[in-house]
């Protein structure tokens, strides 16, 4: 992926197509057997991370929960990489000892992929204090779903970052579901952004289904905060088109909220707004979907062909020599 | 050791430990409740804050979740937290963050991130300070695969072990205790690097009838037990275990290979114990040499009690001690 600064919106459009095949193809690989435990998809919500990505530098740290395929490829961790990882294969980003909800590549400043919600808001915390300690201008994003936001860990760390004020974007990406449990039925404010202002830190709504929306508002928050240090929120409004994770049938909502989301689809809409403004042909397009699916059949091909991890290694990633 | 030896507080010693950690590496900084402006709930941290400023000793709210997280992220980037629990019956408040996020991380990151963290602070009963404040925490944190735990009793001990904690790329847990922070002991001079590495036990007391292993609050009482049982001519060997995790299976064996009886006096409840463990290994892997079953002296398996002389019956101590060794002694 290129830097930052040269991160067009085409290649910006490839990236969300990338990571649309790659987790179909999960799926299907999932429904075959291929792919062990919880696999949680990100279809739908692809303008997000996209987005967020397109606005920061490459040097900045990124953390997520375990919706977090997408976010490992948007920071360049190679579709072989993920897809070995959801197979449990030693080409694995985490060597095949992590699995879908645990995608680790220091190389590209990806700290995770957390499975306990809530719990790595507080590791954000750690992330920027260490850039602060040593005076770097890096920022940390945090990304997290409307289901963490009434966990303790949420608002011990926000309230740590705001009184330290810690170089960090904590990025609520409200799907509407904590699982099965709708936003209104689980927590008690009517928008999720105003959490923020119980700690003093300045907030604002985005479109999630918009990837420009998402990218110029993260983009004026990291220009404010390499500025004069602090820390921000944005509550990104967005949609999971699957369950909550592969054996959710998601009966707990509408296929007319399914259907309403999906002619909003992100990827629809960037292409749309290149082609109107002549930036994209519709030969391109199909020659980026057609790179983005065979990047990912290509991965399930690696995937299989690569090794287990080594049992004689077991007893080697539990401590650090 | 040497002839030069002087007799500080196990909490100087902590104090002179943490000193030294923060004047050698600028990697290393120290967080907690009251650390910094306070001086630490225990002084602990003593004049840390005068000497090394805001930056690396670090006042939090109450938020052992946060703080503890916060250390475990500040570790994945290579700082080296050193986490203060103002007692470690606190440390459930962040029992998430220490037994999920930093032991995990290295296996689930496939090697990529090591948490070089120190997770310190009082532990086990005190005096009178109830259920909530009283837990032995040790037995908990052994259990968990990443995790490395050591329970210093002396004020060498204790310098020598946090040194070598916070140098360790890997979480480790010492578990101070309160009631040892005023107790002396003779040490090496300042100017001597004081390292003791983890995993290794060292005989307190050298003995022939019956070895005696204990850790943290319980090395104290069975020093004294071995003195007065000297007198009734049974001769104890007190085996200090220093570390729970790693375990120095070695020292333990052969104290045991010399004495042929075991007793083991532990600080924290009996199911699930450090001394259940000991007790199996020892039993597993040297059954032919006891000449008596093991016993075990631990807490009283109830919550704690507030009412100081139902708290005396809960511990391990000196009659139980004394009767739980001439059992084994058949004398």
């Amino acid at each position: 992926m290129p830097p930052a600064e040269q991160r067009d919106e085409v290649e910006m459009l490839w990236l969300m197509l990338l990571i649309r095949r790659f987790e179909e193809r999960a799926s299907q690989q999932y429904q075959a057997q291929k792919i062990g435990g919880f696999c949680h998809l990100y279809i739908g919500q692809e303008a997000v991370v996209t987005g967020a990505i397109a606005a920061i530098r490459d040097d900045d740290y990124l953390i997520t929960a375990y919706r977090d395929h997408a976010h490992a490829l948007a920071r360049g961790t190679t579709a072989n990489a993920c897809m070995a990882e959801l197979f449990g294969k030693e080409t694995g980003c985490a060597r095949g000892l992590g699995g879908s909800m645990h995608f680790f590549d220091k190389a590209h400043h990806m700290y995770g992929g957390h499975a306990i919600v809530g719990a790595h808001v507080p590791l954000a915390c750690g992330l920027a204090f260490a850039c602060t300690y040593r005076n770097e201008d890096r920022l940390t994003l945090c990304f997290f779903g409307d289901g963490a936001i009434n966990q303790g860990a949420f608002h011990e760390a926000l309230n740590l970052a705001a009184l330290y004020k810690l170089p960090i974007i904590f990025i609520c990406e409200n799907n509407l579901f904590a699982m099965g449990t709708s936003v209104e039925r689980s927590t008690s404010l009517k928008e999720i952004v105003d959490r923020a202002e119980g700690y003093d830190i300045p907030a604002a709504v985005v479109d999630g289904m918009n990837f420009r929306e998402v990218r110029d508002k993260i983009a004026e928050t990291v220009a404010s905060i390499r500025k004069d240090q602090h820390s921000a929120f944005i509550e990104a409004r967005t949609y999971r088109y699957r369950g909550h994770s592969m054996s959710d049938p998601a009966s707990y909502r509408t296929k007319e909220q399914l259907e309403k989301y999906r002619l909003d689809d992100p990827i629809t809409r960037l292409r749309a707004q290149l082609t109107r403004e002549g930036k994209l042909t519709n030969e391109k397009f199909d020659e980026l979907d057609k790179r983005a699916k065979e990047t990912a059949l290509a991965s399930v091909k690696f995937a299989e062909e690569s090794p287990e991890p080594l049992l004689e290694k077991l007893y080697n990633y539990t401590y650090a020599p | 050791m040497t002839s030069e030896m002087r007799e500080i507080t196990y909490r100087q010693a902590l104090n002179e430990a943490l000193a030294e950690e923060l004047e050698r590496d600028p990697n290393v900084f120290l967080m907690g409740e009251e650390v910094a402006e306070y001086n630490g709930a225990y002084k602990v941290s003593q004049g840390l804050l005068e000497r090394f400023g805001p930056k690396r000793i670090i006042d939090t709210p109450i938020s052992e979740n946060g703080f503890a997280g916060l250390g475990v992220g500040a570790a994945m980037v290579g700082l080296r937290p050193i986490i203060e629990f103002m007692t470690f019956s606190f440390s459930f408040v962040a029992f998430d963050q220490v037994v999920n996020n930093a032991p995990n991380m290295f296996t689930m990151s496939g090697g990529q991130f090591n948490i070089p963290i120190t997770f310190r602070g009082p532990n086990g009963p005190a005096h009178q300070l109830g259920a909530t404040h009283s837990h032995a925490t040790e037995c908990l944190y052994a259990n968990v695969p990443g995790l490395k735990v050591c329970a210093p009793a002396t004020p060498r001990d204790a310098k020598g072990l946090l040194k070598t904690a916070v140098r360790d790329n890997n979480p480790v847990l010492v578990l101070e205790s309160e009631l040892l922070y005023s107790s002396k002991g003779m040490i090496e001079p300042a100017e001597i690097e004081l390292l003791i590495p983890l995993g290794q036990a060292e005989i307190k007391r050298e003995g022939s009838d019956v070895t005696v292993i204990c850790y943290a609050q319980t090395v104290p009482l069975a020093l004294t037990v071995a003195q007065q049982l000297e007198e009734e001519e049974i001769s104890v060997e007190v085996l200090d275990l220093r570390s729970i995790k790693p375990l120095d299976e070695r020292a333990i064996y052969s104290s045991v290979a010399k004495t042929h009886r075991v007793v083991i006096v532990e600080q924290d409840r009996p199911f699930c114990g450090v001394g259940a463990e000991v007790c199996y290994r020892i039993q597993k892997n040297i059954f032919d040499q006891l000449d008596a079953p093991i016993a075990r002296v631990s807490q009283e398996d109830v919550p704690m009690p507030y009412n100081e002389r139902l708290e005396h019956a809960v511990l391990p101590n000196a009659e139980k001690l004394i009767a739980a060794v001439k059992k084994v002694c058949y004398a």
